[in-house]
Protein backbone atom coordinates (compact mmCIF):
# COMPACT_ATOMS: atom_id res chain seq x y z
CA UNK A 1 0.00 0.00 0.00
CA UNK A 2 2.79 2.35 1.00
CA UNK A 3 4.68 1.69 -1.76
CA UNK A 4 2.26 2.52 -4.16
CA UNK A 5 2.36 5.79 -3.20
CA UNK A 6 6.17 6.21 -4.18
CA UNK A 7 5.40 4.51 -7.06
CA UNK A 8 2.64 7.03 -8.21
CA UNK A 9 4.41 9.89 -7.04
CA UNK A 10 7.51 8.78 -9.26
CA UNK A 11 5.80 8.34 -12.04
CA UNK A 12 3.70 11.57 -12.08
CA UNK A 13 7.17 13.34 -11.29
CA UNK A 14 9.04 11.71 -14.35
CA UNK A 15 5.90 12.57 -16.41
CA UNK A 16 6.03 15.74 -15.17
CA UNK A 17 10.02 16.07 -15.81
CA UNK A 18 9.43 15.05 -19.56
CA UNK A 19 6.67 17.57 -20.42
CA UNK A 20 7.94 20.74 -18.75
CA UNK A 21 11.39 20.77 -16.99
CA UNK A 22 10.73 24.40 -15.71
CA UNK A 23 7.29 23.17 -14.52
CA UNK A 24 8.42 20.64 -12.80
CA UNK A 25 11.37 22.53 -11.50
CA UNK A 26 8.08 25.23 -9.86
CA UNK A 27 6.65 22.04 -8.67
CA UNK A 28 9.94 20.87 -6.51
CA UNK A 29 10.10 24.14 -5.05
CA UNK A 30 6.72 24.65 -3.66
CA UNK A 31 6.78 21.42 -2.33
CA UNK A 32 10.14 22.15 -0.37
CA UNK A 33 7.70 25.80 0.24
CA UNK A 34 4.85 23.78 2.11
CA UNK A 35 7.24 21.47 3.55
CA UNK A 36 9.45 23.90 5.07
CA UNK A 37 6.47 26.06 6.35
CA UNK A 38 5.08 23.07 8.47
CA UNK A 39 7.81 21.42 9.71
CA UNK A 40 8.47 23.37 13.28
CA UNK A 41 5.01 22.24 14.12
CA UNK A 42 5.58 18.55 12.88
CA UNK A 43 8.03 18.00 14.88
CA UNK A 44 6.48 19.64 18.30
CA UNK A 45 2.88 17.59 17.56
CA UNK A 46 5.43 14.48 17.21
CA UNK A 47 6.75 14.78 20.39
CA UNK A 48 3.61 15.29 22.07
CA UNK A 49 1.94 12.54 20.80
CA UNK A 50 5.63 10.19 21.75
CA UNK A 51 4.64 11.38 25.22
CA UNK A 52 1.04 10.71 25.62
CA UNK A 53 1.43 6.95 24.12
CA UNK A 54 4.04 6.36 26.44
CA UNK A 55 1.61 7.41 29.53
CA UNK A 56 -1.41 5.21 27.86
CA UNK A 57 -1.61 1.98 29.94
CA UNK A 58 -3.52 -0.57 27.97
CA UNK A 59 -5.13 -3.12 30.79
CA UNK A 60 -6.12 -0.23 32.87
CA UNK A 61 -8.18 1.77 30.11
CA UNK A 62 -9.74 -1.35 29.10
CA UNK A 63 -11.44 -1.37 32.40
CA UNK A 64 -12.32 2.35 32.18
CA UNK A 65 -13.74 1.20 29.18
CA UNK A 66 -15.75 -1.59 30.29
CA UNK A 67 -18.51 -3.30 28.08
CA UNK A 68 -20.39 -2.54 31.31
CA UNK A 69 -19.27 1.01 31.79
CA UNK A 70 -21.74 2.55 29.69
CA UNK A 71 -22.42 6.11 29.07
CA UNK A 72 -19.51 7.01 31.38
CA UNK A 73 -17.12 4.67 29.76
CA UNK A 74 -17.90 6.01 26.09
CA UNK A 75 -17.59 9.51 27.05
CA UNK A 76 -14.37 8.90 28.88
CA UNK A 77 -13.25 6.94 25.23
CA UNK A 78 -13.87 9.59 23.64
CA UNK A 79 -12.22 12.05 25.56
CA UNK A 80 -9.17 9.59 25.62
CA UNK A 81 -9.68 9.52 21.90
CA UNK A 82 -9.37 13.30 21.63
CA UNK A 83 -6.02 13.76 23.60
CA UNK A 84 -4.48 10.42 22.19
CA UNK A 85 -2.85 11.14 18.56
CA UNK A 86 -2.41 7.08 17.32
CA UNK A 87 -1.64 5.69 13.80
CA UNK A 88 -4.33 3.75 12.17
CA UNK A 89 -1.83 1.14 11.47
CA UNK A 90 -1.09 0.82 15.65
CA UNK A 91 -4.97 1.51 16.84
CA UNK A 92 -6.75 -1.27 15.23
CA UNK A 93 -4.43 -3.91 16.83
CA UNK A 94 -4.68 -1.80 20.04
CA UNK A 95 -8.19 -1.98 19.88
CA UNK A 96 -8.21 -5.57 19.30
CA UNK A 97 -6.39 -5.72 22.60
CA UNK A 98 -8.44 -3.11 24.38
CA UNK A 99 -11.63 -5.52 23.51
CA UNK A 100 -9.93 -8.69 24.59
CA UNK A 101 -9.47 -6.74 27.51
CA UNK A 102 -12.98 -6.56 28.61
CA UNK A 103 -13.97 -2.74 26.24
CA UNK A 104 -17.01 -2.43 24.81
CA UNK A 105 -17.87 -1.88 21.35
CA UNK A 106 -19.76 1.22 22.33
CA UNK A 107 -16.74 2.70 24.30
CA UNK A 108 -14.39 1.57 21.49
CA UNK A 109 -16.14 3.29 18.83
CA UNK A 110 -16.04 6.51 20.26
CA UNK A 111 -12.69 6.21 21.01
CA UNK A 112 -11.56 5.21 17.18
CA UNK A 113 -14.11 7.89 15.81
CA UNK A 114 -12.96 10.63 18.19
CA UNK A 115 -9.31 9.49 17.29
CA UNK A 116 -9.42 9.62 14.04
CA UNK A 117 -11.43 13.07 13.67
CA UNK A 118 -10.45 15.09 16.95
CA UNK A 119 -6.98 15.15 16.90
CA UNK A 120 -5.97 17.94 20.21
CA UNK A 121 -2.72 17.61 19.46
CA UNK A 122 -2.74 18.40 15.73
CA UNK A 123 -4.94 21.76 16.62
CA UNK A 124 -2.75 24.41 16.42
CA UNK A 125 -1.88 23.56 12.99
CA UNK A 126 -5.38 23.27 12.07
CA UNK A 127 -5.70 26.75 13.31
CA UNK A 128 -2.55 27.79 11.23
CA UNK A 129 -4.69 26.46 7.89
CA UNK A 130 -8.54 26.88 9.07
CA UNK A 131 -8.14 29.56 11.67
CA UNK A 132 -9.70 29.60 15.48
CA UNK A 133 -13.64 29.02 14.76
CA UNK A 134 -13.48 26.88 11.89
CA UNK A 135 -11.09 24.38 14.26
CA UNK A 136 -12.90 24.71 17.03
CA UNK A 137 -16.34 24.14 15.99
CA UNK A 138 -15.38 21.23 13.38
CA UNK A 139 -13.50 19.40 16.19
CA UNK A 140 -16.42 19.84 18.46
CA UNK A 141 -18.98 18.57 16.22
CA UNK A 142 -17.17 15.46 14.87
CA UNK A 143 -16.25 14.95 18.80
CA UNK A 144 -20.54 14.60 19.33
CA UNK A 145 -21.02 12.81 16.08
CA UNK A 146 -18.48 10.13 17.39
CA UNK A 147 -21.18 9.62 20.18
CA UNK A 148 -23.51 8.87 17.74
CA UNK A 149 -20.84 6.49 15.84
CA UNK A 150 -20.66 4.87 19.34
CA UNK A 151 -24.07 4.22 19.23
CA UNK A 152 -24.69 2.89 15.94
CA UNK A 153 -21.65 0.51 16.41
CA UNK A 154 -22.68 -0.77 19.22
CA UNK A 155 -26.47 -1.42 18.12
CA UNK A 156 -24.88 -3.27 15.04
CA UNK A 157 -22.22 -5.42 17.03
CA UNK A 158 -24.80 -6.49 19.32
CA UNK A 159 -26.60 -8.02 17.17
CA UNK A 160 -24.52 -10.71 16.52
CA UNK A 161 -23.13 -10.95 20.28
CA UNK B 1 14.04 35.27 17.12
CA UNK B 2 11.98 34.80 14.27
CA UNK B 3 13.37 31.21 14.02
CA UNK B 4 12.43 30.50 18.30
CA UNK B 5 8.94 31.95 17.47
CA UNK B 6 8.09 29.53 14.72
CA UNK B 7 9.73 26.72 16.95
CA UNK B 8 7.57 27.22 20.17
CA UNK B 9 5.40 24.20 19.88
CA UNK B 10 9.08 21.76 19.22
CA UNK B 11 10.98 23.35 22.24
CA UNK B 12 7.92 23.89 24.31
CA UNK B 13 7.21 20.19 23.84
CA UNK B 14 11.43 19.46 24.62
CA UNK B 15 10.74 21.39 27.93
CA UNK B 16 7.58 19.21 28.95
CA UNK B 17 9.37 16.10 27.79
CA UNK B 18 12.87 17.20 29.89
CA UNK B 19 9.95 17.06 33.19
CA UNK B 20 8.67 13.64 32.09
CA UNK B 21 12.05 12.45 31.98
CA UNK B 22 13.13 13.98 35.09
CA UNK B 23 9.84 12.58 36.94
CA UNK B 24 9.76 9.31 35.54
CA UNK B 25 12.75 7.84 33.38
CA UNK B 26 10.95 4.67 32.18
CA UNK B 27 8.23 6.58 30.39
CA UNK B 28 10.78 9.06 29.19
CA UNK B 29 12.87 6.61 27.29
CA UNK B 30 9.45 5.21 25.40
CA UNK B 31 8.39 8.91 24.82
CA UNK B 32 11.56 9.15 23.00
CA UNK B 33 11.30 5.94 21.56
CA UNK B 34 7.52 6.70 20.32
CA UNK B 35 8.30 9.89 19.04
CA UNK B 36 11.29 8.56 16.97
CA UNK B 37 9.43 6.36 15.35
CA UNK B 38 6.28 8.66 14.50
CA UNK B 39 9.22 10.38 13.52
CA UNK B 40 10.67 7.72 10.97
CA UNK B 41 6.76 6.96 10.02
CA UNK B 42 6.20 10.68 9.42
CA UNK B 43 9.37 11.02 6.98
CA UNK B 44 8.12 8.50 5.36
CA UNK B 45 5.38 9.84 3.83
CA UNK B 46 6.54 13.60 3.62
CA UNK B 47 8.44 13.09 0.46
CA UNK B 48 5.74 11.36 -1.82
CA UNK B 49 3.09 13.53 -0.43
CA UNK B 50 4.63 17.28 -0.14
CA UNK B 51 5.75 16.29 -3.97
CA UNK B 52 2.25 15.30 -4.82
CA UNK B 53 1.48 18.76 -3.44
CA UNK B 54 4.02 20.84 -5.53
CA UNK B 55 2.98 18.79 -8.65
CA UNK B 56 -0.94 19.37 -8.48
CA UNK B 57 -0.09 23.07 -7.80
CA UNK B 58 1.55 23.16 -11.07
CA UNK B 59 -0.23 20.82 -13.18
CA UNK B 60 -3.89 21.56 -12.06
CA UNK B 61 -5.28 24.81 -13.73
CA UNK B 62 -7.51 26.36 -11.30
CA UNK B 63 -10.45 26.75 -13.88
CA UNK B 64 -10.55 22.79 -13.82
CA UNK B 65 -10.30 22.68 -10.14
CA UNK B 66 -13.20 25.30 -9.85
CA UNK B 67 -15.45 23.08 -12.13
CA UNK B 68 -14.22 20.42 -10.83
CA UNK B 69 -14.77 20.97 -6.77
CA UNK B 70 -15.76 24.80 -6.81
CA UNK B 71 -18.62 26.91 -5.87
CA UNK B 72 -20.95 24.95 -8.87
CA UNK B 73 -19.83 21.79 -8.49
CA UNK B 74 -22.53 20.46 -6.87
CA UNK B 75 -22.37 16.41 -5.94
CA UNK B 76 -19.78 15.69 -8.30
CA UNK B 77 -17.40 18.39 -6.17
CA UNK B 78 -19.16 16.46 -2.96
CA UNK B 79 -18.03 12.65 -4.22
CA UNK B 80 -14.72 14.02 -5.56
CA UNK B 81 -13.60 15.58 -2.39
CA UNK B 82 -14.77 12.19 -0.44
CA UNK B 83 -12.82 10.16 -3.17
CA UNK B 84 -9.92 12.55 -3.06
CA UNK B 85 -9.55 12.53 0.71
CA UNK B 86 -10.28 8.34 1.26
CA UNK B 87 -7.02 8.08 -1.38
CA UNK B 88 -4.90 9.53 0.90
CA UNK B 89 -1.92 8.06 2.99
CA UNK B 90 -0.67 9.55 6.24
CA UNK B 91 -1.85 11.21 9.30
CA UNK B 92 -4.71 13.67 9.09
CA UNK B 93 -1.88 16.55 9.69
CA UNK B 94 -0.50 16.03 6.60
CA UNK B 95 -4.22 16.85 4.94
CA UNK B 96 -4.16 20.53 6.29
CA UNK B 97 -0.90 21.87 3.40
CA UNK B 98 -3.58 20.02 -0.01
CA UNK B 99 -6.52 21.50 1.43
CA UNK B 100 -4.32 24.95 1.64
CA UNK B 101 -3.19 23.99 -2.29
CA UNK B 102 -7.19 22.94 -2.93
CA UNK B 103 -8.48 26.50 -1.71
CA UNK B 104 -5.87 28.32 -3.75
CA UNK B 105 -7.51 26.26 -6.70
CA UNK B 106 -10.85 27.25 -6.02
CA UNK B 107 -12.84 24.16 -4.45
CA UNK B 108 -15.38 25.20 -2.02
CA UNK B 109 -15.46 25.64 1.49
CA UNK B 110 -17.81 22.31 2.36
CA UNK B 111 -15.70 20.28 -0.14
CA UNK B 112 -12.38 21.53 1.27
CA UNK B 113 -14.36 20.30 4.98
CA UNK B 114 -14.93 16.67 2.95
CA UNK B 115 -12.23 16.09 2.29
CA UNK B 116 -10.70 16.50 5.33
CA UNK B 117 -13.04 14.55 6.74
CA UNK B 118 -12.69 11.52 4.44
CA UNK B 119 -8.46 11.81 5.26
CA UNK B 120 -9.42 11.82 8.56
CA UNK B 121 -11.52 8.73 9.20
CA UNK B 122 -12.41 7.20 5.27
CA UNK B 123 -8.86 6.31 3.98
CA UNK B 124 -8.58 3.26 1.77
CA UNK B 125 -5.86 1.77 3.01
CA UNK B 126 -7.33 2.10 6.98
CA UNK B 127 -10.36 0.99 6.50
CA UNK B 128 -8.41 -2.31 4.87
CA UNK B 129 -6.67 -2.48 8.10
CA UNK B 130 -9.97 -1.95 9.53
CA UNK B 131 -10.95 -5.11 8.47
CA UNK B 132 -8.19 -7.03 8.91
CA UNK B 133 -7.96 -6.34 12.46
CA UNK B 134 -11.94 -5.73 13.72
CA UNK B 135 -14.21 -7.67 11.08
CA UNK B 136 -15.96 -6.44 7.84
CA UNK B 137 -18.97 -5.68 10.07
CA UNK B 138 -17.31 -3.48 12.43
CA UNK B 139 -15.16 -1.54 9.64
CA UNK B 140 -18.48 -1.26 7.44
CA UNK B 141 -20.56 -0.30 10.29
CA UNK B 142 -18.08 2.39 10.98
CA UNK B 143 -17.64 3.63 7.39
CA UNK B 144 -21.45 3.82 6.52
CA UNK B 145 -22.37 5.68 9.50
CA UNK B 146 -19.05 7.94 8.82
CA UNK B 147 -19.59 9.30 5.26
CA UNK B 148 -22.96 11.13 5.81
CA UNK B 149 -21.51 12.18 9.21
CA UNK B 150 -18.35 13.83 7.28
CA UNK B 151 -21.33 15.30 5.04
CA UNK B 152 -23.10 16.68 7.58
CA UNK B 153 -20.57 18.23 9.57
CA UNK B 154 -18.85 20.03 6.62
CA UNK B 155 -21.92 21.78 5.65
CA UNK B 156 -22.78 22.63 9.54
CA UNK B 157 -19.72 23.85 9.98
CA UNK B 158 -19.79 26.09 6.37
CA UNK B 159 -23.28 27.18 7.29
CA UNK B 160 -22.00 28.79 10.98
CA UNK B 161 -19.06 30.11 9.39
CA UNK B 162 -19.62 33.92 8.07
CA UNK B 163 -18.68 34.98 4.29
CA UNK B 164 -15.58 37.05 6.01
CA UNK B 165 -13.62 34.81 7.92
CA UNK B 166 -14.04 32.51 4.92
CA UNK B 167 -12.30 34.91 2.48
CA UNK B 168 -9.74 35.20 5.04
CA UNK B 169 -9.05 31.46 5.36
CA UNK B 170 -8.81 31.53 1.54
CA UNK B 171 -6.12 34.60 1.99
CA UNK B 172 -4.48 32.83 4.13
CA UNK B 173 -3.87 29.76 2.20
CA UNK B 174 -2.83 31.76 -0.70
CA UNK B 175 -0.19 33.17 1.47
CA UNK B 176 1.17 29.91 3.11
Amino acid sequence: MNKILYIITALLLVLSFVRDKTKTKKSLLKAWKSFSHVLPMFLGVLVFVGMIISIINVELISKFIGSESGWIGTLLAGVFGTFAMIPSFVAFPMVKIFLSNGAGYMQVGAFLSTLFMVQLASIPLEIKYFGKSVTILRNIIAFLFSFIVANVVAVVMGVVI
Amino acid sequence: MKILRKYRLFISSLIILSVVFILNKEIGMNSVKTTYKSFKQMMFYIPPVFILIGLLDVWIPKEAMVHLMGEKSGILGIILAFLFGSCAAGPLYGAFPVAAVLMEKGAKFTNILIFIGAWSCAKVGMVLFEIANLGMKFAMTRLLIDIPGIIIIAFLVSAVTSDSEKKRIYDDAENL
